[in-house]
């Protein structure tokens, strides 16, 4: 009769104390970590990827319509979201590498002002939103446009504009989420030079949260400027 | 006895038959062979004592080479095969008789080009190339004659055709092979096939308001679209004297052919294809226009093709 | 002979009481608890199929109405596919058995793998509440704009129901790749993996790349159905054969899903009741994923008649015939393995031979309407129906029907009753073809499919296929009964049943917790023959 062996616990070690039952090793863990967030932002990148390729062909269709619709897109604001985002991934990587090095005030500054930044993204992207629905841009009984002729296809034009940065927006507050508990692993001391792994998963997730708005802004705010 | 092959009454059925044929030879060959196979094995080499095991044979390289080369030259074979049925079907002979579809939950609309209406009965004659060009005022909808072989869904905002030549008179079911709510099983009805003369019989006896044509030039002249598209060159919008069938230049600069298609966007949303030349300002009749009114101007725009002006 | 006892300590006992279930982290219970839910909906959606077969009995509608009739078959689509299909061997024998055929403790995230089961139950009670609150009636293929614009049924709860579940396939995919990646015990090098892992890689794959389309897919449809958005509505500008290629590139590639962890299956039970190497082990590897990334690329074989160009139609032709080509080679390599081998005819062998036999029939139906120029004629009909029934119940559910019994040992520690197993596998086999042939003949006649009533030429077929399906509801029934009372009453089974080859057969049955005493390490190939007996306990 095969007996349970139970391995003699070792001396207690922050970072082993991390270690994850299924796994041999930190090194291990770390990969399984990482490659399991790549994973989950392939399957994200086929989510929008959905949105893009409908997007795609309602342009191909109906170019007039969307480049009217892109021209009453406040650029300003799309463009100060741009360098917002960009900044904040900056500051993310900075985060990260804080961690690496065992920083631990250094990984709660950027780790604050990545949050921020997300917040004044979130904050200009409300204002447009109320912006449009004044002006009675938002899909539905109340949606007015000029030229008429135009009006049925920017309707379409918009209706994936709340879609498409609806989605993102929602990313980004999960973004918000995430990060809120990187700063709280930050404080209490679970995020150590032997353990940061976290930290640099929740990076590659804001970084593709920012890489999708580099998509969404062009597509969505440019068309038809050079008209 | 009940039925256990359909009717073949058209010109591709025998078509899709043949090739249905060569089909189940193929599947009956290599069922029986696995199954067969399989079986033999099962008995020949069961095993004799509890602790029998297997040879180990790992592979074989050139039966992998065969067993995927050979299938692949017979789906080669199937490809090309239903693939030049499919072209068959796919185009219509350039002399067709046209009759419109509309359909609607849950029934059919049939418009002979004469005027002639019908309701989920649709007369053709025997031995004559018909191409049916349909339209759903709602959902997708989809016209399936069993006995003709032929099938294509029937969209909204859309125009679809098929053609078919019966080879035989009759009656054979026509129904709707595309799910579309509540009572999809009963949009049914029937194809009845005659002979030329009286299929000619049954057009002059059946009532007539008018061929599609006229209807749609009154509809042309109730709705003021002759204010802008005059037969000279002054009308704000382009001339319709000889444009069915026309390639027509673009605004952006691309060409498109002036097909039924065509015509109905123009209708509906004009500003989709604008021709060189001419403003934007024509209004849209989405909403204010039935499938069937649109269908008789595009029958009115087509016979402007033989016609030197437009009758008074 | 000693007498076998079951192991003091294994995973089934660490642990009483509800909450060490509903808060478990051990891969082998949540496989139990995946078991128990799928279960539920194949019942639940097994007796809207047993109505819709009583229905068809006669002609005329008078049964049912025929809004409930369409709510039946689609409620029927719905649940098989996303609830019972998708995640059947995945979520059970792949959740059970990935981390033991790897050799590993767990799979890399056992707290994500009980929250995939959550949202699987969340999905199931949205889907639950849209039955409850009058049904949904739009097919399980949600086709615009009769989804967002016409039905006046639950569309948004299923729809929500289907988007939510759709997150339990991806997490479980995710928890597959990483696993199989990183996880693998010391030794085993990818071609010392078994080949039901390969499959579950394959599979994996498809579930984290497709999913997330039908997902925003699903999310479009609510939005236009609430919000009037107009992406797939021509009134608004939309197009609604987008729907279909948006709504087809993702159900395309799940068919494979469906079907290639259950191929895996038969690689396992065929290799064990043959007692050798399987012929072409490569090949068949290679094979699973080939047939992944093909896959993807054939769904606008859906749309032959629907409104695609000629030329897409042709392409999408070329592209279908080429995905066959990997299963019939899988096929052909199987029957080769059972050339001289040492087979055994308990149950599991028999479903493993008849998902071989049936799924071929199925298959090669594929080649059928993979000819552009014959599917123009049954598209749409009742032979399709017969193709994906072949196919999905003949080949996938008889696959997990077999994996069932092959690993029930290992999953409960005792053996099922044999000779009631072979039974049932018999009665499953015979009423599953009265079922299903006479449907392709009713097909190529013409019947089109989702008819609630039809012309009265076509009903002994149809009284024989509802005769087929009451003998294959009874073949189904018996398992569910003799299993649950295995479970007390079976002879226990010891670590090795069958005498197999694999890892999983290394430890006892039921297993421990932690899976192995020891990590095991691997040195040689899988499905060798006779295994080495200090390899294997009792």
């Amino acid at each position: 009769m095969a007996e349970i062996v139970h391995p003699s616990p070792a001396p207690f070690d922050s970072a082993q104390g991390r270690l994850a039952h299924q796994f041999d090793n930190l090194e291990q863990q770390k990969e399984a970590s990482t490659l399991g967030m790549w994973v989950f932002l392939t399957t994200e990148v086929l989510f929008f990827g959905g949105l893009f390729v409908t997007y795609c062909i309602y342009r191909l269709w109906y170019p007039a319509a969307f480049a009217a619709g892109s021209r009453e897109m406040l650029i300003w604001a799309g463009a100060t979201n741009t360098a917002v985002l960009i900044t904040s991934s900056l500051t993310m990587a900075l985060a990260v590498h804080a961690a690496q090095t065992g920083n631990r005030r250094l990984l709660m500054s950027f780790l604050i002002v990545t949050m921020l930044l997300g917040c004044v993204f979130l904050g200009i992207k409300a204002f447009e939103y109320h912006t449009e629905f004044a002006e009675h841009h938002v899909p539905g009984a109340a949606f007015e446009f000029q030229p008429q002729a135009l009006r049925q296809n920017a309707q379409l034009f918009f209706s994936l504009y709340f879609v498409m940065t609806g989605l993102h927006a929602l990313h980004m507050i999960i973004g918000l989420g995430l990060m809120s508990f990187m700063l709280w692993w930050a404080w209490n001391g679970t995020i150590t030079k032997e353990y940061y792994n976290p930290i640099e998963v929740s990076g590659l997730y804001w970084h593709f949260v920012d890489i999708v708005w580099i998509f969404l802004f062009p597509l969505l705010y440019l068309i038809g400027r050079h008209v | 006895m009940p039925a256990l092959f359909p009717e073949s009454a058209s010109t591709m059925a025998p078509r899709v038959d043949a090739l249905y044929f060569f089909l189940i030879a193929v599947a009956v060959f290599f069922s029986v062979l696995i199954a067969g196979l399989i079986v033999y094995f099962a008995v020949r080499y069961r095993r004799r004592t509890p602790e029998g095991v297997g040879v180990n044979i790992h592979g074989g390289l050139l039966l992998e080479i065969a067993w995927t080369v050979i299938p692949a030259l017979i789906a080669a074979v199937i490809f090309v095969w239903g693939a030049s049925v499919f072209f068959a079907m796919s185009r219509p002979p350039d002399e067709t008789l046209n009759i419109y579809v509309v359909g609607k939950q849950w029934m059919w609309k049939f418009q002979h080009l004469d005027g002639q209406r019908e309701i989920n009965e649709l007369h053709v004659p025997v031995g004559r190339a018909v191409k049916l060009i349909m339209t759903s005022e709602d959902v997708i909808h989809d016209v399936f004659v069993p006995a003709f072989r032929v099938k294509a869904d029937v969209l909204p905002g859309r125009y679809t055709n098929i053609w078919f030549q019966a080879t035989k008179p009759g009656r054979y079911h026509l129904f709707c092979a595309e799910y579309c709510g509540t009572r999809h099983s009963g949009m049914i009805g029937e194809v009845i096939v005659m002979e030329p003369s009286e299929y000619e019989a049954w057009l002059s006896g059946s009532r007539v308001e008018g061929s599609l044509a006229s209807t749609g030039e009154k509809l042309f002249q109730d709705l003021a679209c002759i204010t802008c598209h005059r037969a000279d060159t002054q009308g704000r919008g382009p001339v319709l004297q000889g444009l069915f069938g026309k390639t027509v230049q673009l605004q952006g600069g691309e060409t498109v052919v002036a097909d039924e298609a065509y015509i109905r966007e123009s209708i509906l949303h004009p500003a989709a294809k604008i021709t060189a030349g001419y403003q934007p300002i024509m209004p849209t009749f989405q909403g204010l226009i039935s499938e069937e009114q649109l269908l008789e101007l595009v029958e009115y725009v087509k016979s402007l093709n033989t016609q030197q002006s437009p009758a008074k | 002979m000693r007498t076998l006892v079951l192991p003091p300590h294994h995973y089934l006992n660490d642990g009483y009481g509800i909450k060490s279930w509903l808060l478990t982290r051990d891969h082998k219970r949540i496989a139990l608890l995946y078991l128990a839910a799928i279960t539920f909906f194949f019942f639940l959606g097994g007796s809207f199929a047993v109505l819709i077969r009583l229905e068809l009995v006669t002609p005329p509608g008078d049964l049912v109405s025929d809004e409930t009739y369409n709510k039946l078959f689609t409620m029927h689509g719905v649940i098989m596919v996303f609830f019972f299909l998708i995640p059947s061997i995945p979520s059970t024998l792949g959740n059970f058995l990935v981390p033991l055929m790897i050799g590993a403790k767990d799979l890399a995230f056992p707290k994500l793998n009980l929250a995939s089961w959550y949202i699987y139950v969340l999905g199931g009670l949205f889907t639950i509440y849209a039955l409850v609150s009058g049904g949904v009636d739009t097919g399980w293929t949600f086709y615009t704009p009769y989804s967002t614009v016409s039905s006046t049924t639950s569309v948004i709860p299923a729809a929500m129901g289907i988007f939510i579940t759709g997150f339990s396939s991806i997490l479980t995919g995710l928890n597959f790749i990483v696993t199989i990646h990183r996880m693998r015990a010391p030794g085993m090098t990818w071609f010392r993996m078994p080949l039901f892992l390969w499959s579950i890689y394959a599979t994996s794959l498809i579930m984290v790349l497709g999913t997330p389309v039908l997902a925003i897919t699903m999310l479009l449809v609510a939005a236009e159905r609430v919000l009037h958005f107009g992406f797939f509505d021509p009134a608004l500008g939309g197009d609604p054969v987008l729907f279909q290629h948006l709504f087809w590139f993702y159900s395309h590639p799940a068919v494979y899903i469906m079907v290639l962890p259950s191929m895996g299956v038969v690689s396992e039970i065929v290799a064990a009741f043959c007692r050798k190497q399987i012929f072409g082990y490569k090949f068949v590897a290679f094979a699973s994923m080939a047939i992944a990334v093909l896959g993807f690329l054939v769904w606008g074989h859906h749309l032959y008649v629907a409104g695609e160009s000629v030329y897409a139609a042709m392409i999408f032709s070329a592209l279908s015939f080429m995905v066959a080509i990997p299963s019939a080679v899988k096929v052909f390599n199987w029957t080769a393995t059972m050339y001289k081998g040492s087979i055994s005819w308990k149950t599991p062998m028999l479903y493993a031979m008849g998902f071989i036999g049936l799924f071929t029939i199925g298959g090669l139906t594929g080649l059928f309407i993979a000819a552009v120029g014959f599917d123009v004629h049954v598209t749409d009909t009742y032979f399709i129906i017969a193709h994906f029934h072949y196919i999905m119940v003949g080949g996938a559910l008889m696959g997990y029907l077999g994996g069932l019994h092959y690993w029930w040992p290992k999953i409960s520690g005792r053996l099922y009753p044999e000779p009631l197993a072979k039974l049932s596998a018999g009665i499953i086999f015979l009423g599953f073809n009265l079922t299903f042939f006479p449907q392709f003949i009713l097909g190529y006649l013409g019947m089109p499919r989702r008819y609630h009533a039809y012309p009265p030429e076509f009903q002994v077929l149809n009284v024989l296929s509802s005769a087929g399906a009451s003998i294959l509801g009874v073949g189904y029934l018996i398992p569910m009964a003799y299993l649950m009372w295995s479970l007390r009453y079976g002879q226990i089974a010891g670590a090795n049943p069958w005498g197999a080859s694999g890892l999983e057969w290394t430890t006892t049955s039921p297993p421990p917790t932690e899976n192995f005493v020891r990590t095991p390490i691997v040195t040689e190939e899988p499905y060798t023959y006779p295994i080495r007996a200090e390899a294997h306990l009792g």
